[in-house]
Order: structure tokens, then C-alpha cells, then sequence
């Protein structure tokens, strides 16, 4: 299995690693149970993304994802945050390996949750929809949805089968 | 990715090794002039036929095979694997021997997958759980065994862990239920002392390429007597228990490889035992690490499997590789499934510190600056993915 050159600059040189002490937003997600975790810290002005940092506890393409959505989402309004695809992280990447795309999920659903988190905290509703890594039954190789469409939940369940 | 990295260092001695050169030696011949097929009637023939069963001679007598037609040569100790398992239990059922079998919970995926194969058809299987320390105990197999239990199969030494087997007590508590004890002998052949009249085993299989030889080369010993349905069917070569036109090369470099092993066990093990603790030693020296598998229970020589707390596996894999360092991980990401190390699992360890582990294995080219280096490059990486982690800190309290 290959990782383009991208993908390895950015698990070799991880942009914007840290946590941000008085964050606005705040996104965990994934489990340790499934090797996979990654937190997200965000500042937000006037509903745009002003910093993002995160921490990442996962392999190559989970340490790259979350590098490349901080990236990405740097200067970018809430709404289009939430909006950012996993097919257009590993765009972004240069492509992952298809067993690899499920780490491109976790990177835009932390995004989300930490955008969710900032509305909450601002008495606002949630925008960012369904977190697809909470869904039991989410197939990390399938096409995502374009619109969000439920409200989320802070369910613990997530892809990886692990801990019935 | 930089292609200038400093120094090449293979740390995965158990997944693959480099063919001896003096394996390489025996095996050329064969593929160039003594290319004959051992089963043609003239001189080019007989000659590939000759060298054949000189193979077979050394390899049975290097094993303690009573007979060399006990050697039946296969093109890979998967394919041996899958041979044993389906072979003898179909045999045995159809002879009407009863219909269950026993299989360790971390054994190879070459015998669960058979094993699963079974249960479909018809089959009971019961998957033994090893120890916490990684041994599977002959009174735990006796707990399982039945009057209708027809094949047990236990490996010698786990692959990943490199812990070994009582073999000799697991065969004979499978044989007081009249079943018939495989072993799954692929990491151990060469490393551990090798009978199979003493150990009493009816089936053991073996691959080539663990121990310095080609890899497309292994062979499945099966005592005599042992009720079996061959795998491969066609022009009956094997006695009939393995069609194909044999590779002579093959054969030939296999007998060598294990040849040499046998000579050199003594002081190699010892050299590879006083590298492999290195390795062990300076790994516990950091924090929040661990050894998989009990500390003192009977080993390989060369294998040491580790918990590194907080980070994965697979991480911690491409940054060594970055240095030059190849190792292994029981991490979910680098296997293609969702899911970490089965053995990891077996053991009792938890998932999340599953993902986290570490398979060093040293060998034959393996030199101590090499186990040195390791040691100096790994703290930093760990270090760093610890301060990534967001894991490590909720765990611990601080990085390393």
C-alpha cells in the first residue's frame, strides 16, 4: 500500500499539531478501541475559522488527514467547513489508498463536531448534520452524502465492531 | 518520501528472510542445467528424480522423520497448512472418526481459515485459548478434547509473540482421545530442536523461507498411518499426496537451509537471544511499555513483540522505515481489516493497546550496531507521536 508524497510530507511534517487552550470549538472523535482518535481545537470570528490545531492518535493516513484538514480549513466560514467532503481531504492528499479512506472521515467529522461545539457553546443550533463516523452501519468506502441531514448525536458507537 | 535514508536495517526476521547465499549456491544448478523433470524416463530426469530424493533424505533426517516418504514437499507452508487441516479431518471424518476439531485461538490465519472452512462443513470446531503469557497448555487442550475429536492443531512457536509450545504434551494429550496432533512448526523449524519421532506428532508443516531459503518452498511431514485426502490432485507425484512437478531447486535449497540451521543453532541462538534481550531491555527502559507474552516462558530466540502505550502501530512502522528500519505492528491500520492482531487479542490484551505493538525480529545478518541503532531512533519517534496523541495524555498524564 502506497502513500503519495503528500501524504507522507504531511504525516512526516504535521501542520498545526497543539491543542488550543481557549478554543471556541472543540471536536473529539474515533476511539482508541479502533486505534483511530483525533481532537480538534478551533477559534472562531464572525463564523470563520480563525486557528485550528489537532492531535491524532492513528496511522499515517489518520496523522495526514488531520493535518491537511487544519490546512484546509483555515480562514474557511462554518458552512463551508462542515461542507468538506472525505473525497475532497484525500483529494487534497493526492489520493489515499481506498483501504484509507475511512481516516479522511474522521478528520472532516472532528471538523464537524468541533464546529457543532462552538455553535452550542453560543446557544446556536447544530449545522454539521449527521457525524457519519458514529453511524454503526457507516461504510467508510461508500459515497457521502452531499447535504447533511439529521441533527447529530454524541453516541459512542462507531465503524469499527469492536466493543458490542 | 527521501530516498537518501542513512542505513537499510531488516528488524522482521519472521515474516521473511534473505536466501543464504549458500543456499543460493545449491539451488541455481536447477534452474539452469539440471532443469529435468524428476518424474521424465531418460538421464536429465533421473538425475532431477536423484537429487529429489536426496533432498527428501536430508530434510527426514534433519526432522527425525522415521521414513523420507513422511517429506511430502509443497510450494509454500501455507499450502501445508491448508494440506494438514483439511486433508486429515476429511479423512478421518469419512473413515468415521468422529467429527471435531481443536484448533488454537491464535494460530495462523493459514489453519483458521481452513478450520473456518470446516465448520461449513459440518465440522465442530473449538478454538482453544492460550494463556495470558502466550502458551497454550496441555491440560487446557485436555478440557476440550472429546471422544469424537479427530485433528488437533497447535503451533510450535507463535509467530507473532515467539512463544513456544509444549508439543510434546499437546500431542500426547490429543493422542489419549485417539485424534491425530498437527503442528504448525513454520516459525520454530531451524530454531528449536526438531523431532518428530520424539515429539510424536502425526503432521507438522514448515516453509523455507522463515529460515533462510526461497520462499515458494515448504513441506508437510506426515507420519505414516495418518488418514489423509490430498490437497492437490493431477499427475499424483508426492506418493500421490501433492501433485505438481516437484521443484527440485526448491527442494534441494530447503534441505540446505534447514542443514545449515542445524549446524549453526547453537551459537547463532545464543547470539540472536543476547540481541533480541537488547532489544527487549531497551525498550522497557521508556515508559509506559511492555512485553507481549510472559518473560520467561520457553521462546524463540530472535522475537521480541512490545506495547508501546499510546501510539500506533503503524505510525511508529513508517517513521522507523523513514530511518531505515523495517519492523512489525499487531496495529489494525496496517492490516488491511479494521481489527488488531488476533494473537494480540488472545492473550487479553486490549484493542487499544493492541494497535500500539511493536514485532522486532533479529537474524542472521543482524548485527548489534544494528539493534543500537534502533534503540537511538525509536525514544524520539515514540516521544513525538506521544506529544500528538491525544490518547496518551488522557492515559498518562504527560508525554514521555
Amino acid at each position: 500500500m502506497l502513500y503519495s508524497d503528500k501524504v507522507m510530507d504531511h504525516f512526516n511534517n504535521p501542520r498545526n499539531v497543539g491543542v488550543i487552550d481557549d478554543a471556541d470549538g472543540v471536536g473529539e472523535v474515533g476511539n482508541p478501541v479502533c486505534g483511530d482518535v483525533m481532537k480538534i481545537t478551533i477559534k472562531v470570528e464572525n463564523d470563520v475559522i480563525t486557528d485550528l490545531k489537532f492531535q491524532t492518535l492513528g496511522c499515517g493516513a489518520a496523522i495526514a488527514t488531520s493535518s491537511i484538514v487544519t490546512e484546509m480549513a483555515k480562514g474557511m466560514t462554518i458552512q463551508d467547513a462542515v461542507a468538506v467532503t472525505k473525497k475532497q481531504v484525500a483529494e487534497e492528499l493526492g489520493g489515499l489508498p481506498p483501504a484509507k479512506m475511512h481516516c479522511s472521515v474522521l478528520a472532516t467529522d472532528g471538523l464537524k463536531v468541533a464546529v457543532d461545539d462552538y455553535l452550542k457553546k453560543n446557544g446556536r443550533e447544530p449545522i454539521a448534520g449527521k457525524i457519519l463516523s458514529e453511524d454503526p452501519n457507516f461504510d467508510p468506502h461508500g459515497e457521502e452524502e452531499e447535504a447533511p441531514a439529521a441533527v447529530t448525536t454524541a453516541a459512542a458507537a462507531d465503524a469499527c465492531h469492536l466493543h458490542e | 518520501m527521501s530516498d537518501a535514508t542513512p542505513r537499510s536495517i531488516y528488524l522482521d526476521y519472521a515474516a521473511t528472510t534473505p536466501v543464504d547465499p549458500r543456499v543460493v549456491e545449491v539451488m541455481l544448478p536447477f534452474l539452469t542445467e539440471r532443469f529435468g523433470n524428476p518424474n521424465s524416463l531418460y538421464a536429465l530426469g533421473r538425475d532431477a528424480y536423484r537429487a529429489l530424493e536426496a533432498a527428501r533424505e536430508s530434510f527426514a533426517s534433519s526432522i527425525g522423520a522415521a521414513n523420507p516418504a513422511e517429506v511430502i514437499f509443497t510450494g509454500a507452508g501455507t499450502e501445508a497448512d491448508n494440506a494438514a487441516v483439511l486433508g486429515i479431518a476429511r479423512a478421518a471424518r469419512a473413515r468415521g472418526k468422529g467429527d471435531h476439531i481443536v484448533v488454537s485461538s491464535f494460530e495462523h490465519h493459514a489453519i483458521l481459515e481452513p478450520a473456518h472452512r470446516l465448520a461449513k462443513e459440518g465440522f465442530e470446531v473449538t478454538e482453544l485459548k492460550p494463556r495470558e503469557d502466550g502458551i497454550v497448555y496441555a491440560e487446557d487442550l485436555a478440557a476440550v478434547l472429546r471422544e469424537s475429536t479427530v485433528l488437533v492443531s497447535i503451533m510450535h512457536a507463535n509467530n507473532e509473540l515467539g512463544t513456544v509450545m509444549p508439543i510434546k504434551e499437546l500431542a500426547a494429550a490429543t493422542h489419549t482421545v485417539g485424534a491425530y496432533f498437527h503442528t504448525d512448526a513454520i516459525q520454530a523449524l531451524g530454531k528449536v530442536v526438531w523431532d518428530a519421532v520424539d515429539l510424536d506428532v502425526d503432521a507438522a508443516s514448515f516453509s523455507a523461507h522463515k529460515l533462510y531459503g526461497p520462499k515458494g518452498v515448504g513441506v508437510l511431514y506426515l507420519k505414516r498411518g495418518t488418514p489423509f485426502e490430498p490437497l492437490l490432485i493431477g499427475g499424483g507425484q508426492e506418493s500421490k499426496k501433492r501433485s505438481a512437478t516437484q521443484n527440485v531447486g526448491g527442494a534441494t535449497a530447503f534441505a540446505r537451509a534447514l542443514e545449515i540451521m542445524d549446524q549453526e543453532r547453537e551459537t547463532e541462538n545464543a547470539r540472536l537471544i543476547a540481541l533480541r534481550d537488547k532489544v527487549i531491555d531497551g525498550v522497557l527502559k521508556m515508559p509506559n511499555t511492555a512485553l507481549n507474552g510472559g518473560r520467561d516462558v520457553p521462546r524463540l530466540p530472535g522475537t521480541a513483540n512490545l506495547v508501546i502505550k499510546g501510539v500506533e502501530g503503524e505510525a511508529m512502522l513508517l517513521q522507523l522505515d523513514n530511518k531505515g528500519i523495517a519492523v512489525s505492528t499487531g496495529s489494525a491500520c496496517s492490516s488491511g481489516s479494521l481489527e488488531p492482531s488476533h494473537v494480540l487479542l488472545s492473550i487479553g490484551l486490549a484493542p487499544e493497546i493492541a494497535h500500539g505493538s511493536l514485532r522486532v525480529t533479529v537474524g542472521r545478518f543482524t548485527t548489534e550496531e544494528d539493534v543500537d541503532y534502533l534503540l537511538e531512533v525509536l525514544p524520539p519517534i515514540i516521544e513525538r507521536l506521544r506529544a500528538m496523541s491525544p490518547v496518551y495524555a488522557k492515559m498518562f498524564g504527560a508525554t514521555a
